[in-house]
């Protein structure tokens, strides 16, 4: 029972670390691209990585905060804009070509120490370390210091029993279960009372669970609260802005560009200028998690490679493209998921106390092969994803 | 339907003869008063001309079939003054206009904007959308579709109830408002015709053009969309559609133009045109009722003559060409 709680914590732990958060932003603006529009962006790492030296860079030149953040989202802007304009008047997949190839010249630039001056910008491979441009951002925190655990009032209080805490366990699975069945629209709950809905079971989950397993915390230290708390507000704004966007005239024209090109066209709509908003809106979204992620860490031009973008599509997928709340549900599922394995897999594979077949990095070797076949199981049983609507399939040609 | 109270006064069948009986029937004839005037169109594709068309002038307010046989450059042709490909003579004499506006640059989006709204040949559902998204998209002018505005509801909202409204009204009348909240890709391929035609119908055209809106549609549906064409029609909008079935093109056209290996051959009524010598030749060849048969055409003078005939022919081709 105690390695299983150990487990737990560890996957609550990632559940609310700011990297999870600032991935899901990533991933809800890959959604506007690839889910709502339909444009196949497999580079979003760049814009990424663009958002977080436009930030960094700034920030290590003594800038101010602010203005570093501007810079950040203007260089996505200006990606964006030099990306969408040769190929959005073609056939999706040369967006597709292009951006891959785009977000591996982005990262080679910012890992290349041919040329001094930008070598003395970006610190090349090494990147630039989060202590040279965390401060303004961490100085900005009123949360104080010391460590806060989230609920005072934990199973603690009650009883150290683990039976307690095995049905308080079960109880959240319960309720996750019941959100995503709210999620896919069940229940007949539509509109503002779906996401009241949704909001409020998430919240009862949430207190529930750290009821179950507290998490301990620097107030404002690298990845303390501070962090964690001011990316999921994001998150919590860029669903907003996206559930405004996409339920908005602007969201129907998108899905109609995804639908077919000539058919909005014949109704007079301008759908490069339609691409290009989209591209852009996504990007900017991309910028802002990019800024998030580092904050906690550093840059790396490497840490923020392919990989980074196969994770955000991975986590798009097992959410559910096109639908709002799936990018959120799979990056934490994604995540989550990863660490359980590599957890599970450290205690029962990698032990003496049971099973010893594999060595520490194996176990994380391990976790990928599972998260890679599930994908596929997932592609293959239920390629709308967890909150997808399976009617959308059906015309999928 | 009621044939005295319109708007334009083109829905009396004898007003719509008295009007086009003025009009020369021969190709490339003026109108009395013309909406769409297309000159000197040359689409090659390699060394094939699919379409080359010196001068079309279409009548406003009266249905006008685009008749041909197969591969006679009709959907080209459509594609081309629709904005959907662009001629190879542009630049080099190509001109057309809509509504005294020149249409020789102008992108698919501005072309349907300025009013000339067409369907396809194979129809272009959206089909992960409601109906009604569909029927919603085909709106012009909405301020919701600017990003700006979007995230904003009061800026759109009263513009959304109007459109949603007249969306209503046109499903109802289509037969497709049970449908409403299906996706369009459930419909049938029929109701698929109906619903471009709705949403065509959407942005208030004063032209719609239709592919061969009558294709693979079973003949119940062939009869109510005919009516649902006269009707528009009789409200004063102008109509050009391409069509195979002769029987629908008699019964409903008022004007009908041939196109034959991408030159206008005829134009006229639908009743004169189709006796016309040069349709008659361009669906059926020219020698048509040559019995192949006959030992008299081995003779060698009859040889001579065909070939005599071919050379002429060619050579005025040729004439033409330059």
């Amino acid at each position: 029972m105690d390695d299983i709680q150990a487990i737990l914590n560890n996957m609550l732990r990632i559940a609310v670390d700011p990297t999870t958060a600032a991935v899901a932003i990533a991933v809800i603006g890959l959604n506007i691209h690839f889910g709502y529009t339909g444009l196949l962006n497999i580079g979003q790492s760049a814009f990424m990585l663009l958002g977080a030296y436009g930030m960094a860079i700034s920030v290590t030149q003594g800038w101010p905060l602010l203005v570093g953040v501007i810079v950040g989202l203007a260089v996505a802007f200006v990606y964006a804009l030099v990306l969408g304009v040769p190929t959005l008047k073609l056939r999706g997949d040369y967006l597709a070509i292009v951006t891959i190839s785009a977000a591996e010249i982005v990262r080679y630039v910012g890992r290349s120490v041919g040329y001094e001056k930008l070598f003395n910008l970006t610190g090349g491979a090494q990147g630039i370390p989060g202590s040279r441009y965390r401060g303004p951002f961490s100085n900005l925190s009123f949360f104080g210091n010391g460590n806060t655990t989230i609920l005072s009032f934990n199973y603690h209080d009650v009883s150290d029993s683990p039976v307690l805490r095995l049905l308080g366990w079960l109880v959240v699975v319960g309720l996750i279960i019941l959100m995503v069945r709210v999620g896919r629209g069940r229940f007949g709950l539509g509109g503002y009372a779906r996401i009241a809905a949704m909001i409020g079971l998430g919240l009862v989950t949430a207190m529930l669970v750290f009821f179950l397993a507290p998490v301990s915390q620097q107030n404002t230290g690298v990845n303390g609260w501070w962090f964690t708390v001011i990316t999921w507000v994001l998150v919590g704004i860029s669903l907003m802005i996206v559930l405004g966007l996409t339920t908005s005239p602007w969201g129907r024209a998108l899905k109609g560009v995804r639908e077919d090109e000539d058919a909005m066209r014949s109704l007079g709509k301008n759908v490069f200028a339609i691409k290009m908003q989209a591209l852009i809106i996504g990007g900017l979204f991309g910028a802002i998690g990019g800024m998030m992620y580092v904050l906690p860490g550093s840059v790396q031009p490497d840490a923020m490679g392919r990989n980074l973008t196969f994770f955000c599509y991975t986590a798009l997928l097992l959410g559910g493209a096109a639908t709002i709340w799936g990018p959120v549900l799979g990056s934490l599922i994604f995540f989550v998921g990863r660490i359980g394995i590599i957890g599970i897999a450290n205690t029962y594979l990698s032990s003496d106390k049971y099973i010893n077949i594999m060595n520490g990095q194996q176990t994380a070797q391990f976790a990928f092969i599972l998260v890679g076949v599930s994908l596929m199981l997932l592609v293959i049983f239920r390629p709308q994803g967890i909150l997808g609507d399976k009617r959308e399939l059906r015309f999928n040609v | 339907m009621s044939e005295t109270t319109t708007a334009s006064g083109l829905a009396d069948p004898a007003a719509r003869r008295q009007l086009m009986s003025e009009v020369q029937p021969e190709p490339g004839s003026p109108k009395p008063d013309s909406i769409l005037k297309v000159d000197n169109i040359v689409r090659n594709f390699g060394g094939i001309t699919a379409v080359d068309v010196d001068h079309l002038e279409v009548q406003r307010g009266i249905i006008t079939a685009l008749i041909g046989p197969n591969g006679a450059g009709k959907t080209t042709f459509f594609n081309l003054i629709t904005g959907f490909d662009r001629p190879t003579s542009a630049g080099q004499g190509a001109h057309w206009s809509f509504d005294g506006a020149t249409l020789d640059r102008t992108s698919a989006s501005r072309v349907a904007k300025s009013g000339m709204v067409r369907t396809f040949q194979l129809t272009k559902a959206l089909s992960r959308m409601t109906v009604m998204d569909n029927m919603m998209l085909g709106a012009q002018n909405q301020s919701g579709e600017v990003l700006a505005k979007s995230l904003f509801k009061p800026f759109w909202s009263a513009q959304e109830k109007n459109i949603e409204a007249k969306a209503v009204e046109l499903l109802r009348r289509f037969n497709l408002l049970e449908k409403r909240t299906d996706y369009a890709g459930s419909l049938s391929g029929g109701q698929r015709k109906l619903l471009e035609m709705a949403r065509a119908l959407m942005s208030d055209p004063k032209m719609i053009m239709l592919d061969e809106p009558m294709a693979g549609v079973n003949p119940a549906l062939t009869q109510s969309l005919l009516a649902h064409v006269q009707s528009l029609r009789d409200e004063g909008m102008t109509v050009l559609f391409v069509e195979h079935d002769m029987h629908v093109v008699r019964h409903i056209s008022d004007w009908v133009v041939v196109m034959a290996e991408g030159r206008l051959v005829a134009e006229g009524p639908a009743e004169t045109v189709m006796s016309n010598q040069a349709v008659i030749d361009a669906y059926l060849g020219a020698h048509h009722d040559t019995d192949l048969g006959d030992d008299a055409l081995l003779t060698d003078a009859t040889l001579e003559q065909l070939e005599k005939e071919v050379a002429e022919e060619e050579a005025e081709r040729e004439e033409e060409r330059t």
